[in-house]
């Protein structure tokens, strides 16, 4: 089990909870996961989202490994210029 | 029924002739009809300098000028700025102090110090950046583009 | 699949040590392309010409907002020399979301959203031919109402962009031009301004400012009837352009081969079409001939990507000492006529990113508003939040009589720190950069009359992304390394550099290619300040793939265990004495037999890269203000900024100072200006003002090294935090100097004026 931090903004999808723990050992299992949980998140999570996982800011990673002392955030999606 | 005009001109010392519309200016001639691609099309409005030639010794913007008025004079390029294969001070000098990021603007600006030193051959940084303020350059902030030029007119200067 | 058979790769958490005395990393070599590019030969995107090849020009709308009721090319299509003519409903139908987006910008279909916006194109044998036919292309508008500016167009009254491309966040009732939403903090904020001796809050606005590349857009597209085509084009990424153009013209990635040029500058404007695909479906249209296409400066300014302008509220919570106990923000940005543009949550993500905030928040709208559809700039938000936060921070620092670098350093992001955006900060340089710059003699100039000095912080996450790269031996021992990332500023010598150290052959040795589409796998594009740290990383992981299988020729060779031999100095060494004796092999003397060995040799990796490091900076800008004319002059400018290790550091210090460059032009001079019929005023460079060599003083630099342990050689990305800092460190210089707090960028001589009458007048 993985514990995620949510933003703020989408609290209204999730019943009110900031931080959602699911099942998952990467980070595109997490974020099928909290879909599944909460299907609400689902067109969020599908225009894109970054996560940053033990301080690292990850973009369309999802074969990235998660660990259930991980710190993992959702971020706005960030890109470079 | 062509209304092209034939054009004699000396390119880096070399006799060219080439044919060009009325319309075409001499930046459109030197790159789509003498396949001298160095010099650059920034703006088409004679603001950025990336078009930068000499035109009879005289610094100009190629984009401002029509291939017409090529006729009979002698023009200098970047292409021909190294005599044979040994490149001009200037040329090395950028490389060196890394003058240069996405190099676009380099040409226009070689040919431009080149124009400043054999008019001034002890320019101080003010003048240099004075003179090159008609070539933009958005990569570098111009630092090493001025310390390249300083350190080439030193070279040129000891020896001379 | 039982979620315990998945075998995770781990790329985050993989830990360097690069601490050691390098030979090649870290030295300043003359760049491998350097010759060509002062010489002329380098060829960029319009330098390209082959036989049989057409030319385009583009008709483009005069109105921000209109439905195209009738578009008539008869006369056009007759024109002389005139082979093809294309408009938007020749585009395939069906498309959705980004790539509808991106399609739509290529080409308008029933309506045109902003002045620039393109309608119809024309191939001819020459160019003045089809700018001539261009102008016999008929079309009625029926003109619609606009809206320009970000704050109007939130407005109930507002005119409607678009319709139902609201994201799913936005609150309820908010205007469809609202497209969409961000909200996250943490801590007490009520509670943090509460324990706060000064509580300021203010209003920040900044107009919109192009990349400003010297060179334009430039392609020539080839595409038969059998839907297989190729491109040469100036880009920042070859598979983006691929990918787009592929989406926008229903084609197969893999039947379209895109080359790039070398590139005129990019920062981020490079990183997507505008009119690339025109060239394609134009040349579709006539018959598989050659079509180049070639934005004249206008058509950039107009209709490329510029980011966007903002309006921006800060709140800060500061203490008597300078303890920061809260910050709240809300940022409205309008990103052109389309949804997703704007880089509103990136913004939000960097505005505090630069301190230890107990108790934060932070709300973005992303609107529309009738202009061009915004691209990426040099670290797409990040700058404006600065301005925004780092105004505040410094006005508060005044009037507490506090010093700003002592405030930056006590409230300053640090290893373990929680970020503003969540997550906590591994090994991170602000501290170091604010200490440099305290350090810097810049610091003890003495100002005179009308003169005045600013500090500023700035930050930028970097990327790393999908990253494909091979490096193979040639017969006789010199490497190539094939790489898909765009060289913008000198990336090759670096990544020369990095392939030269780990393996251990002279720097001379290495040619680094910048590859087309068909010759690697996906490669993000030069963006995100990744080109050296995830080119260079998959460039090292290559290289070690080829050292194994070298010291597995040798190995065979010599009759020993292949973990007996080890690579050292750019050769096979038996490891130790228990080994054998065996003089080393070169590398030339495994390249020579490799055939006869076993084959070819080469290293391939690719990955989307992890390990990525922040970058942080501190600038201190000294300027003097005429105070007849309002004229801000640039004195003395600092740029320091953790690098990570610069494997090139003149290249790392173009960075620096390019970056400043920029950010100096958008804080005092550049912006689009738009008339009463939203149309854009300035397109050219005369009237949008970039710096030039007389307005700068040399650009002071440091270059700070804080390794990254997530990169063998500890690199940070580097290009786009530079231009975070200005904005915000020539605003508190100029308000040092003149008494005056400008809100409004840019700080043109008549608004400096302006304020320093009001200021004079009481």
């Amino acid at each position: 089990m993985v514990e995620v931090n949510l933003w703020s903004g989408l609290r209204r999808f999730t019943d009110g909870e900031l931080v959602v723990t699911v099942e998952a050992k990467t980070v595109g299992q997490m974020l099928d996961a909290l879909v599944t949980a909460y299907p609400a998140l689902e067109p969020v999570i599908e225009s894109g989202v970054s996560i940053a996982v033990d301080g690292e800011v990850i973009t369309d990673a999802h074969h990235i490994a998660v660990k259930p002392d991980s710190e993992i955030f959702l971020l706005q999606q960030l890109k470079g210029g | 029924m062509s209304n092209k005009i034939h054009v004699s001109a000396t390119v880096n010392g070399d006799e060219v002739e080439f044919l060009c519309d009325p319309r075409e200016t001499l930046l459109d001639a030197l790159r789509d009809r003498l396949n001298l691609t160095g010099a650059k099309e920034g703006c088409g409005t004679g603001d950025c300098g990336a078009c930068s030639v000499t035109v009879d010794g005289r610094l100009v913007c190629s984009c401002l000028m029509l291939g017409a008025e090529a006729e009979g004079k002698e023009i200098a390029t970047i292409e021909g700025m190294a005599e044979g294969g040994e490149l001009h001070p200037l040329q090395r000098k950028f490389i060196e102090h890394a003058a240069l990021q996405c190099g676009v603007c380099t040409p226009g600006i070689l040919v431009a110090a080149k124009n400043l030193l054999e008019k001034n051959p002890d320019p101080t940084e003010e003048q240099v950046r004075y003179w090159l303020a008609g070539n933009l350059c958005r990569c570098t902030g111009y630092d090493k583009i001025i310390r390249a030029v300083m350190d080439a007119a030193e070279e040129m200067r000891g020896a001379a | 699949m039982a979620l315990d058979e998945v075998k995770p790769v781990v790329e985050t958490g993989e830990s360097y040590d690069s601490n050691k005395e390098f030979k090649y990393v870290g030295t300043r070599p003359n760049r491998p392309d350097g010759l060509d590019k002062v010489t002329g030969r380098a060829k960029y995107g319009a330098d390209h010409a082959v036989a049989n090849m057409l030319h385009a020009a583009v008709l483009r709308s005069p109105h921000a907002h209109a439905r195209i009721v009738k578009i008539d090319t008869s006369k056009a299509e007759a024109a002389e020399g005139v082979k093809a003519v294309v408009i938007g409903t020749d585009l395939p139908e069906g498309l959705t979301g980004g790539d509808l987006h991106l399609q739509e910008n290529t080409l308008a279909r029933d309506k045109v959203y902003y002045d620039g916006h393109a309608v119809a194109a024309v191939a001819a044998t020459s160019a003045l031919a089809a700018k001539d036919a261009v102008k016999l292309i008929e079309v009625e508008y029926e003109l619609l109402p606009h809206v320009i500016d970000v704050d109007e167009a939130m407005k109930p009254d507002a005119p409607v962009i678009r319709e139902g491309d609201q994201g799913p966040t936005v609150p309820e009732g908010m205007h469809p031009n609202v497209v969409n939403y961000m909200e996250f903090g943490h801590g007490d904020l009520e509670a943090g301004f509460a324990a706060a001796d000064l509580v300021l809050e203010n209003t920040f606005k900044t107009e919109a400012t192009h990349q400003g590349y010297i060179e334009p857009h430039a392609c020539v597209g080839q595409l038969g009837e059998d839907g297989k085509g190729e491109m040469w084009v100036c880009t920042q990424g070859q598979w983006f352009i691929r990918k787009m153009c592929a989406a926008v013209l229903g084609l197969e990635a893999s039947n379209l081969r895109v080359t790039p040029s070398e590139i005129g500058g990019g920062f981020g404007g490079k990183t997507t079409i505008f009119s690339e695909a025109i060239s394609l479906a134009l040349s579709r249209k006539a018959g598989g001939r050659p079509v180049k296409l070639v934005m004249t400066r206008s058509e950039v300014l107009r209709a490329t990507g510029p980011t966007a302008s903002t309006s921006m509220d800060v709140k800060i919570g500061m203490k008597k000492d300078g303890t920061i106990t809260a910050g709240s923000v809300e940022f409205r940005m309008q990103g052109g006529a389309w949804p997703d543009m704007a880089p509103t949550g990136m913004a939000l993500n960097c505005a505090f990113a630069s301190y230890d905030m107990p108790a934060v928040h932070h709300v973005g709208y992303d609107v529309l508003a009738n202009r061009p559809k915004a691209a990426a700039y040099r670290a797409p938000g990040s700058p404006m939040a600065a301005f925004a936060v780092e105004s505040l921070v410094d006005e508060m620092c005044r009037e507490l009589k506090l010093d700003p670098i002592e405030v930056r350093m006590k409230n300053g992001a640090k290893e373990g720190t929680k970020a503003s955006y969540g997550p906590t900060f591994k090994q991170i340089g602000l501290m170091q950069t604010l200490e440099a710059a305290k350090a810097h003699p810049n610091l003890q100039a003495e100002l005179g009359p009308n003169q005045g000095r600013g500090v500023a912080c700035g930050f930028w996450f970097n990327h790393g992304g999908e990253t494909s790269v091979t490096v193979a031996l040639g017969n006789d021992g010199t490497v190539t390394v094939s790489a898909g990332t765009p060289d913008i500023g000198g990336s090759r010598a670096s990544v020369a550099l990095m392939v030269a150290e780990t393996l251990g052959i002279p720097y001379d040795h290495v040619r680094v290619n910048i590859v087309e589409t068909g010759a690697l796998g996906f490669n993000e594009p030069s963006h995100g300040s990744r080109a050296t740290f995830a080119t260079g990383k998959a460039a090292v992981e290559s290289c070690n793939q080829a050292i194994k299988e070298m010291c597995r020729r040798a190995a065979k060779k010599w009759g020993i265990d292949e973990d007996a031999v080890e690579w050292k100095d750019g050769a096979a060494h038996p490891a130790g004495p228990n080994a054998g004796e065996f003089p080393p092999m070169t590398i030339k003397k495994i390249a020579q037999s490799m055939g006869r060995s076993g084959g070819p040799i080469s290293g391939h990796h690719e990955t989307t890269a992890g390990g990525v490091g922040e970058s942080f900076g501190t600038h201190v800008v000294d300027v003097e203000v005429d105070p007849e004319t309002g004229k801000t002059t640039i004195l003395r400018y600092l740029v320091v900024q953790d690098a990570g290790r610069a494997i090139h550091p003149s290249y790392v210090e173009g960075q620096y100072q390019g970056g400043a460059a920029q950010g100096i032009g958008w804080a005092l001079n550049e912006e689009y200006v738009y008339d009463d019929m939203g149309r854009l005023q300035n397109p050219v460079f005369l009237d949008y003002r970039v710096p030039v060599a007389s307005d700068l003083p040399m650009i002071d630099t440091v270059i700070v090294e804080v390794p990254n342990p997530g990169h063998p050689y500890g690199v940070r990305g580097v290009g786009e935090t530079g231009i975070t800092p200005p904005l915000p460190a020539i605003a508190n210089a100029i308000a040092d100097a003149t008494g005056c707090r400008m809100r409004h960028l840019p700080m043109t001589p008549v608004k400096v004026l302006k304020a320093i009458k009001e200021r004079v007048n009481g």
